[in-house]
């Protein structure tokens, strides 16, 4: 099986951004993750398939270090995360399936609590641009509360991108959005890596991922079932990879 | 580091068994000693003996949880399983042993002074952690997670315990301004050898429940902690590129 | 510290956003000590004896709707998960939002004496006194409150688990504030009042320091 770019021999090249050897995860009596290794290096982008209850987001939510592995370690950009938490939290950012907002508040100060957080500046002249950017800003006051879920998963974008991270977990980007929030999220996966940073997506749009990355990585029960380069991945048999078809849902 | 994963061996049963045994005897002898042979007290007569009971209870539910506030802090801190099985046991041998009090004490005060409860500042923080540390136990029953359910029962067994001596000083500051007679702690030193025996036949029974109660928290945690991996049925299925 | 005032002031504005949640609560506490005086009776010499401990009761009941609400909105849609990989120190979330609910419950208990004060006939001078012992009983409220309704949001049984983990807690709480305050209506010959201040102070410093400490292991996985 070929294995995804190991990290160089030479000394003095930079560490990989992710990485993982063997970690497993359990919830409850079920193991999501088991056994899990790999390796993405710095500036690269991973595409990771598989289907529902595969432990996609799992693997997202330990790597990003919000959940820790019950065994094996991760680390990120070369270092421990559990030396250190804040210090990798701050270079990491993931978008989730959660929408990770308080309802109460309008997107704006939605934004703005997160840009407070991030020393960044939160008025209102700053954000904006950054709501508009996700083709929010004209609800800009209005509450969370009224938002639909493609409304939603814009503003955690938007709320993602504020970061600046250097290692951008997106989980199920395209997932409740409208066609031209595909293309969207395709270019905000190009700006990403425009500017350098390591991008690992989980999403049952194999075509649309693949173009966009490098390698592939497929889970299945938890387990790596094959991981490789990224243009492999929509044409593996026993995938059903061609049932997902761009644009649905 | 990772989440506390190394599964609790079973503790030894022989001994606790011995202890039980042993304990069983000492309290019988101290029981008998302090509740048929020895002298009535000069004022209160036989309502007294319960004190032989009584005392040794309480110190031996004051130490089983303290016990238990180690037990959560070496979990909390050390984070091996075994802390958070002596835990659960230490937490409810020490709300059965508070609970038993509790009855003494009612028992002791409707002869004496016609009423079932007295607001004794002893016992009415005994009271307060039965409830206290009751709640733990029902909180270890809602959650499902054998990680968060040691770590959030740890936190709250801390808390609850450092409350301890803030409630006792509270009651005994806000009784003592309605004059309530209190239980009697003083037993005179003719009558200290019986106490003793009874103090480490419960501390010896106590042993043997808390070893007991604890491997079987440890049996059902092998269960919620290491359940089999799946069997790596799947990579058979994918294959390579086509042409 | 930065990040203590970033979160106060989220929390500054939830709370302004979801005023209207305060007041049906306030109704709660009135309509609470509305119904200690039916339970009691007519007696106007008794309802004043025991004006404080209705207060205090009422509050303490309104307290878990209002600790338990504070971590809804942090638990429905995992805002606090994302807050956390920012990254934000948990120690700053749970001093805001013990602030917070601090600052709520003062406003229901100072809201609530003017109730007590008609109900009860349990009108004082030393209304300063009494504002400074609700203070002080709010905060011992809210910093094992906030600790515990970060536990048991994210449990099942949430609405019994808090009140079951919390009421034997402040035990020391209820007594002090209730004698404080009573002692404030009707009278303090002896001045006992500071001694029980002092009672409330210390549980303050020791649940504060604590809880903030331990609040971390409870909010992260």
């Amino acid at each position: 099986m070929p294995s995804p770019s190991s990290p160089t021999e030479s000394p003095g090249a930079p560490a990989p951004a992710v990485e993982a050897a063997g970690v497993c995860r359990r919830y409850g009596r079920r193991w999501a993750l088991v056994d899990v290794d790999l390796a993405v290096p710095r500036g690269s982008s991973l595409l990771v398939a598989g289907r529902n209850g595969s432990g996609k987001s799992t693997l997202f939510r330990v790597l990003s270090t919000l959940l820790r592995p019950d065994r094996g370690t991760t680390r990120l950009l070369g270092r421990d995360p559990a030396r250190d938490l804040q210090a990798a939290r701050r270079r990491v950012a993931l978008l989730s399936h959660y929408s990770n907002h308080y309802e109460a508040l309008t997107a704006l100060e939605n934004l703005a609590v997160a840009a407070r957080f991030l020393e960044r500046p939160s008025d209102r002249a700053s954000l904006l641009p950054a709501l508009a950017e996700v083709g929010l800003a004209d609800r800009a006051d209005d509450p969370v509360v009224t938002f639909s879920a493609g409304m939603r998963k814009r503003l955690t974008l938007a709320r993602t991108l504020l970061q600046r991270a250097e290692v951008v977990f997106l989980d199920e980007p395209y997932g409740q959005l409208d066609p031209p929030g595909f293309r969207l999220i395709d270019r905000v996966i190009g700006a990403l890596r425009a500017r350098g940073a390591t991008v690992l997506i989980a999403t049952h749009l194999l075509e649309r991922g693949a173009a966009l990355c490098e390698q592939g990585l497929v889970l299945e029960g938890g387990r790596v079932a094959w991981s490789g380069s990224a243009a492999q991945l929509p044409h593996l048999r026993g995938l059903e990879a061609g049932s997902l078809t761009e644009g649905g849902a | 580091m990772n989440r506390p994963s190394e599964i609790p061996s079973g503790a030894t049963r022989p001994a606790a068994f011995a202890f039980g045994a042993l304990g069983l005897v000492l309290l019988c002898v101290g029981s008998y000693w302090g509740l048929v042979v020895a002298p009535a007290e000069t004022y209160m007569g036989d309502v007294q003996r319960i004190m032989y009971v009584h005392v040794p209870t309480a110190w031996n539910a004051m130490l089983a949880l303290t016990f238990a506030f180690g037990c959560a802090l070496a979990f909390l801190f050390q984070g091996g399983w075994k802390w958070d099985c002596r835990l659960e046991a230490a937490m409810e041998v020490g709300v059965v042993l508070s609970m038993l009090l509790c009855a003494q004490g009612a028992l002791w005060a409707k002869p004496t002074w016609g009423v079932w409860w007295d607001w004794d500042p002893r016992l009415t923080t005994t009271a307060v952690l039965v409830f206290a540390f009751g709640g733990i136990l029902a909180l270890r029953t809602f959650v499902d997670d054998p990680v968060r359910r040691g770590t959030w029962s740890a936190v709250a067994a801390i808390v609850a315990y450092i409350d301890v001596p803030i409630v006792y000083f509270s009651v005994k500051w806000w009784n003592s301004l309605h004059q309530q007679p209190s239980t009697p702690a003083t037993v005179s030193s003719a009558f200290h050898l019986p106490l003793r025996i009874n103090a480490f036949g419960i501390l010896f029974l106590m042993i043997a429940f808390i070893t007991l109660r604890s491997s079987l928290a440890a049996l059902r945690l092998r269960g919620e902690l290491a359940p089999p991996l799946p069997e790596p049925a799947v990579t058979t299925a994918l294959a390579g590129t086509r042409g | 510290m930065r990040e203590f005032l970033a979160a106060l002031r989220k929390e500054a504005l939830l709370q302004w956003r979801t005023r209207a949640q305060l007041a049906a609560i306030f109704m709660f506490g009135a309509s609470a000590l509305l119904l200690f005086s039916f339970a009691i009776g007519p007696d106007s010499a008794a309802l004043r004896q025991h004006s404080a401990g209705f207060l205090w009761l009422g509050l303490l009941l309104a307290s878990t709707l209002t600790l338990a609400e504070s971590f809804q909105n942090e638990m429905d849609e995992r805002a606090l998960e994302a807050l956390l990989l920012l990254p934000v120190r948990p120690t700053a979330l749970f001093y805001a939002k013990a602030v917070s609910n601090w600052a709520e419950l003062t406003l229901l208990g100072v809201g609530l004496v003017p109730i007590m004060v008609v109900l009860y006939d349990a009108g004082t001078d030393r209304v300063g006194g009494l504002v400074g012992v609700i203070l002080l009983g709010s905060a011992g409220l809210s910093a094992p409150g906030t600790l515990y309704a970060a536990m048991t949001s994210q449990a099942r049984a949430r609405q019994t688990l808090l009140p079951l983990l919390l009421f034997p807690l402040v035990v020391p709480v209820l007594l002090a504030s209730v004698r404080a305050s009573s002692l404030l209506i009707t009278g303090d010959p002896m001045g006992q009042v500071r001694s029980w201040v002092v009672l409330l102070a210390c549980f303050n410093a020791i649940h504060w320091s604590v809880c903030g400490l331990l609040f971390g292991r409870v909010v992260e996985d």
